[in-house]
């Protein structure tokens, strides 16, 4: 009988925290999955961040480091100094990236450094319970917008893919969303992208995963699955936002 | 000797230089030394200066607030120093530019035109040297042929050809009375 | 030996941490320590060294932290407002139990404050700065030739434990020229970065840098075990000078630029016949406080010179369990006692002996 499927050797064999339906377990996988294919788990230093997946230092089997709330850009830059050789990633959700961090992201991708960043879009602050992201959608109920985001008072989504496309720095920035297995194997696609236009030298790569929350939005796993497709894609177009191709 | 000097002048007339030439000199005579330019709260505007100590014993406090040897390259340098000066010290004063005598009659004055003899002799920018040169002579603070050996060791050998008019500007100034 | 050659304070701390080996230098331009990071970012390039300017002092100590996860010795200055945004990443640098060198030069605060000299981040340096229960070491330096020895000892002492270490400077130090002599090397054996995050290379399990412990009883005994460690530099790391303490009546007690100054009113006061003494402090945490106990056998009173508003005073008065009464004479906001300021204050003092 052959093997199928199974674990991929850079996750770590322990129980995930995330909630049921949550697409953390997802995107992990799908990281560590283009780690063994590269054949660099041994190679590499990922950084967690604060918010729901302040705990992928317990998720992946490389090196890993716990950083302060949005500073994983920065503590991957200072990895990076001293091993320009090795794979450095971070994994790092919308509030961590977007807001509190938005300094070290931008500078991060605007001085080309040559790492890679996982960014999960989910529109809110898992972690704490649901409150306002940067990328909160206009309109979107959350805890600390109990009348639904309203722009006139507190502005409007960051599109980072966008944002970054428009640093020179920044090699290459995809969104891509885990809502279907075409999707999914398209995520895995980008994710490998980016972490060999990292091996390349090629500079700052950034793949923003448009995730769901169910819990949080107060949603079955396949409702929260169709909000996203109706809600979170119209405002967030995946695609190809900036690649610098294949040889520089 | 001992010395606690005061330095000042217009920042551009090397104050700093002369500061650091008087540092090294002790430094190579084996003394204990210490050289802070003008930071703290009497920080103003144009004017620089700097405080050098060279002493047998450990120094304390780098800030010389009562010198034994004032340098005043500008007239505004001897308005705000010269009161400070230790009974018994010496004011070294540019007459060129300082046309006025020191208040003082507690110490001893030395005028000497320095920048007039530096663009006389075609050194325009050395003024600051030729007084090193006179204080030299005045206080034995450090030997001339120290001063020779500062010079060779404070210019960058990229700059050696500044080396004969640096020393072309102490010799004036060590001549002069 | 080395020839002896004369620098200004911060170029010796640059040279000093090139000499020590540190290769990381992450920095964020701000007034009095510009110096400083200009120093690394000409001198790092030609021996293959980095200097980065980051985006902010935020993003510069989480740069340090970073490499120091990487194995490297790597280094961050700044001056007191920047040294407040780095709170955070000291934090949890000592959290995470990475070695780190962290240089203030302090200026007058609170706030945007000035630019000149001060020294009131005394209680942020020794006291905390960011959240927690930790400590940093405090090395305050008070000659340029110390500046050196004590960012030999800083980078040294923050890999032995394992934990960041300050040196808390001022304007005026970084400012003044001495002669000094650099050492090549440093002669202590330290133990090896099994910890670090270099990549497994295959050849052991994954390293984790972390200071998240979400289960009390765990956290408890992680600070447990590092305030053993703490224990253990408290008993092994206190330093100070003493200059004329054995018969003195009045301890002057001053760190740093205000320790220089406060030797000038010793001497003089020994001139007028005062049996005056100057206990300084070298690290300032862990305070050297049998020091102060010991000098309180002769001592009828102290008194702390500061560039600040009173704050060692408070570690003074607990060393010796207020025994003594511990005067105070200071400046604040940029102004720099004089030795008549201190010797006014020790003769007043003296009278009631």
């Amino acid at each position: 009988m052959s093997t199928v499927f199974e674990r991929p050797k850079a996750l770590s064999d322990v129980l995930m925290h995330y909630c049921p339906g949550c697409t953390h377990g997802i995107a992990h996988r799908l990281v560590a999955e283009v780690l063994d294919e590269l054949g660099v788990c041994d190679n590499t230093v990922g950084v967690a961040p604060v918010g729901c997946a302040v705990f992928a230092y317990n998720y992946f089997e490389c090196d890993m480091i716990e950083a302060a709330h949005g500073r994983a850009p920065a503590v991957a830059t200072g990895v990076k100094r001293v091993l320009p050789n090795a794979v450095v990633f971070t994994y790092q959700g919308d509030g961590d990236l977007a807001a509190i961090g938005t300094a070290e992201t931008v500078h991060a991708a605007t001085r080309g450094e040559n790492i890679t960043v996982i960014f999960i879009n989910n529109t809110n602050y898992g972690m704490t319970g649901g409150q306002m992201a940067p990328t909160t959608l206009p309109g979107q109920v959350t805890t600390t917008t109990p009348y639904g985001r309203d722009p006139k008072l507190i502005g409007y989504p960051i599109r980072v893919c966008e944002l970054l496309s428009t640093l020179t720095g920044t090699a290459y920035a995809e969104r891509v969303a885990l809502n279907n297995v075409k999707n999914v194997r398209n995520a895995k696609k980008a994710i490998r992208k980016a972490f060999e236009y990292q091996l390349a030298g090629k500079g700052f790569s950034i793949v923003e995963i448009l995730s769901t929350c169910p819990t949080n939005w107060g949603m079955s796993p396949v409702e929260a699955t169709r909000w996203l497709e109706e809600n979170m894609i119209p405002y967030y177009p995946l695609g190809v936002y900036k690649d610098i191709g294949g040889d520089k | 000797m001992k010395g606690r000097m005061l330095l000042a002048g217009f920042g551009g007339q090397g104050i700093l230089f002369a500061g650091k030439l008087f540092t090294y000199a002790g430094m190579l005579e084996g003394k204990n030394v210490t050289n802070i330019p003008e930071y703290g709260p009497e920080m103003r505007g144009g004017t620089c200066n700097c405080s050098v100590i060279i002493d047998e014993d450990p120094i304390g406090s780098p800030l010389v607030l009562e010198p034994d040897i004032l340098i005043a390259m500008n007239l505004p340098s001897l308005d705000r120093f010269e009161k400070s000066v230790a009974p018994g010290g010496k004011i070294f004063i540019d007459s060129t530019l300082i046309d006025r005598r020191t208040v003082r009659d507690d110490v001893d004055a030395y005028y000497i035109p320095a920048t007039r003899l530096a663009s006389d002799a075609g050194i325009a920018k050395l003024a600051n040297v030729i007084v090193v040169g006179k204080v030299i002579r005045e206080t034995g603070i450090c030997s001339m042929e120290i001063m020779d050996k500062v010079l060779e060791k404070v210019v960058p050998p990229t700059r050696a050809q500044l080396i004969a008019p640096n020393k072309k500007a102490l010799e004036i100034g060590y001549r002069f009375v | 030996m080395a020839d002896k050659v004369l620098v200004k304070g911060n170029e010796a701390l640059g040279e000093a941490a090139i000499a020590a080996g540190c290769r990381f230098f992450f920095g964020y331009p701000i007034t009095p320590q510009t110096e400083l990071s200009e120093y690394m970012a000409k001198r790092m390039p030609k021996i293959g060294g980095t200097f980065l300017q980051a985006e902010s002092e935020i993003a510069a100590i989480n740069m340090v932290l970073g490499a120091s996860s990487a194995g490297a010795r790597a280094m961050t200055s700044s001056s007191s407002p920047g040294i407040s945004l780095k709170g955070e990443g000291i934090s949890y640098i000592a959290g995470s139990d990475l070695p780190a060198v962290i240089v203030n030069i302090q200026r007058g605060g609170p706030g945007l404050g000035g630019i000149q000299p001060s020294q009131s981040d005394y209680f942020q340096a020794t006291k905390g700065g960011g959240h927690g229960d930790y400590h940093l070491i405090v090395l305050a330096p008070n000659s340029v030739q110390e500046i050196v020895s004590l960012t030999f000892d800083a980078f040294d002492l923050a890999d032995l434990y394992r934990m960041p270490v300050m040196i808390l400077g001022d304007g005026m130090l970084g400012q003044m020229m001495e002669p000094v002599v650099f050492p090549e090397h440093s002669e202590r054996v330290l133990p090896e970065k099994t910890w670090a995050t270099d990549t497994t290379k295959g050849l052991r399990k994954k390293n984790i840098i972390n200071s998240l412990y979400i289960k009390p009883d765990v956290l408890e005994k992680i600070n447990f075990e590092r305030y053993a460690r703490y224990a253990e530099v408290e008993a092994k790391e206190a330093r100070y000078e003493g200059y004329l303490l054995e018969d003195a009546e009045l301890v002057i007690t001053a760190y740093g630029a205000t320790s220089r100054i406060s030797r000038n009113a010793v001497n003089a006061l020994r001139a007028k016949g005062i049996k005056a003494g100057l206990l300084r402090p070298i690290t300032l945490w862990p305070f050297p406080k049998d020091a102060y106990k010991s000098a309180a056998k002769t001592a009828k009173a102290f008194l702390t010179v500061e560039m600040s508003m009173g704050q060692m005073i408070e570690d003074v008065r607990l060393a010796i369990d207020c025994l003594r009464p511990v005067h105070f004479c200071g400046r604040t906001g940029g102004m720099i006692p004089t030795p008549g300021e201190i010797e006014a204050k020790a003769e007043e003092i003296a009278r009631d002996f």
